[in-house]
């Protein structure tokens, strides 16, 4: 069974009749949707509606049973998140990307290391460009910081996911996957983000926006995205439709 | 200067090296100046190395997040696995290689296991504890081989060397691979995925580090390195014994935390390791020469090791808290 979806003309990510089974459960059931470029979609949902499901799968944590998935408009496999970020998609977990014991530093370029020499993959880092770029990173942002070898540990969650969005933004995204970024925020540090999803497409960075919160969902994205039981029960730009409609369907 | 000393309360392995300063000191005036002269300093790094060269390994496992109590175990199966071989007249280099090759295949085993079947690492190398020591008793026969240390080079590994021959050249070896090991850790990309890994595993994995692949070499390096420093110990005594090394993967645990490295990994350095295990070798050492009941060196490892713990989420605490402007 599929679902009617609204088809862009140039998307930049893809994916058709995505099914997904966690030990019995069937947490994706045939989705298929298009994320034009520049647009920033809210993807909306109950826990256990797939949302995190997609995103594992759009991230390359997770790899779909069924239904395929494109980028650019060519089919790709990603095999790790690795491949992912190959392919210009950055994800932005609420926990799960910053490494609390280790510097900002360290923590911006995990896995995307500088390096002077190397043999075989491994290699010595180039610590002082680490430096330099994490600075640069984090002032792009409009973030203050007062050292790029602060422990990430120390910092507030609002300074936390300033560093997240800096490191995606660093890498030179063009989807930025943002999953559940203002839990736990203060109101002022909330706003920010919802600022910055905002300014995404002005910068040629498609957003993808994952939030409980519907009003947030509504201040800064192009289009909205409900799912329920794994399947996509909703898709409409913000304009035709509204809180309430999709407080229904939900 | 506050940053400075902000930096400084941080570092994991202040607690051990303060104490070690100390302890030092102590045992010197107790022991009337017999601590630090010339044949005692010669005793105590002679034998440091071989708990030392343990305690780098396991120190480097722990910060990647795992454990391996298997060490004390490998520590026996490596040279004697070596003797056997060399009974049966293969010469000392590819008997030691190839010695060292059942260490690493070892600390495959023990990550492979750890990963695949996603049980702790605890129980797993426990396992391999009593595998690899009844392997040992298996292949000696019984009947501890003796080493024909006249095919032997054992002056590489054992000799004296430096003024008044203060020091073996097992020091020298110790010292090269744990400053290796130290930068390894400390200035290559693998480093960082280490700590990554040992840190916060679910961040390793979702910015695509090859976490499984990471703990394996970890677990490699810390078998190949205890293997490799029985071996130095069965070449400075002349023959290896089915019962040596037991109770040694406790000893390297404990330097590695008394060092400041933590349990839930991510957190602590080689040099913390190294000073774990020097801090051991000295207790031990200064308790005899202070004329102490040597029955109380246990009790002073344990009372150490939990100290050490204490003392440094004390100093960490306060250095966290510690405000620095700007």
């Amino acid at each position: 069974m599929t679902t009617e979806f609204r088809t862009a003309t140039d998307p930049v990510i893809s994916v058709r009749n995505l099914h997904k089974w966690y030990s019995g459960v069937h947490a994706l059931r045939g989705v298929s949707l298009d994320f034009a470029r520049n647009e920033a979609v809210g993807l909306v949902g109950d826990n256990g509606a797939g949302k995190s499901t997609l995103i594992s799968i759009l991230s390359g944590l997770n790899q779909p049973d069924e239904g395929e998935l494109f980028v650019d408009g060519r089919p790709v496999r990603m095999r790790g998140p690795r491949d992912a970020m190959d392919l210009g998609i950055e994800t932005i977990y609420q926990y799960n990307s910053m490494v609390p014991s280790m510097s900002i530093a360290r923590n911006l370029f995990i896995g995307r290391e500088p390096l002077k020499a190397s043999l075989f993959g491994i290699g010595v880092l180039d610590e002082a460009r680490m430096r330099a770029e994490s600075v640069a990173a984090i002032a792009d942002v409009d973030l203050h910081l007062r050292s790029p070898d602060a422990l990430v540990g120390e910092l507030s969650g609002g300074q936390r996911q300033g560093v997240a969005i800096a490191r995606a933004m660093h890498f030179k995204s063009k989807v930025l996957i943002l999953d559940e970024p203002t839990n736990h925020l203060s109101v002022k540090e909330t706003n920010k983000v919802i600022g910055f999803v905002r300014s995404l497409a002005a910068q040629g960075v498609t957003g993808i926006f994952i939030s409980h919160n519907m009003h947030h969902v509504f201040a800064c994205c192009d289009r909205v995205v409900a799912m329920a039981h794994g399947r996509v029960v909703l898709d409409k730009p913000i304009g035709e439709t509204s809180i309430e409609e999709v407080h229904e369907v939900l | 200067m506050r940053r400075l000393l902000k930096t400084f309360l941080q570092k994991p392995e202040l607690a051990a090296a303060l104490l070690l300063v100390l302890l030092v000191v102590l045992f010197q005036w107790q022991s009337n100046g017999v601590f630090l002269s010339q044949a005692n300093l010669r005793g105590v790094l002679g034998l440091l190395p071989e708990m030392a060269l343990v305690a780098v390994g396991v120190t480097l496992l722990m910060i990647c997040g795992e454990f391996d109590l298997s060490v004390g175990s490998v520590f026996a199966l490596m040279p004697m696995s070596m003797a056997v071989l060399m009974t049966q007249g293969w010469p000392f280099l590819p008997a030691m290689a190839a010695g060292l090759l059942v260490c690493a295949l070892i600390g495959l085993l023990n990550g492979w296991v750890t990963i695949r079947f996603a049980i702790p690492s605890f129980i797993v190398t426990l396992g391999m504890l009593f595998m690899a020591r009844s392997l040992t008793v298996v292949i000696s026969g019984g009947f501890p081989p003796r080493l024909d240390m006249a095919r032997i080079p054992e002056e590489i590994f054992i000799g004296f060397v430096g003024p008044g021959g203060i020091l073996r050249a097992s020091f020298l070896w110790f010292l090269g691979i744990a400053i290796l090991v130290s930068l390894l850790l400390s200035r290559t990309n693998f480093g960082n995925w280490v700590r990554a890994t040992g840190g916060f595993l679910p961040a390793a994995q979702a910015m695509g580090i090859p976490t499984a692949r990471v703990k394996i070499a970890c677990f490699m390096i810390c078998s190949i390195l205890a293997g490799f420093a029985g071996m130095i110990q069965v070449l400075r005594v002349g023959s290896p014994l089915p019962s040596m090394g037991e109770g040694l993967e406790l000893a390297a645990v404990a330097a590695a935390v008394i060092g400041g490295t933590a349990l839930t990994g991510g957190i602590g350095s080689i040099l913390g390791g190294v000073i774990g295990a020097t801090l051991i070798r000295v207790i031990d050492n200064g308790l005899v020469l202070s004329r102490v009941d040597s029955n109380w060196f246990k009790f002073a490892i344990g009372a150490l090791t939990i100290l050490a713990v204490v003392g440094n989420a004390w100093l960490r605490k306060r250095g966290r808290a510690m405000k620095v402007e700007g």
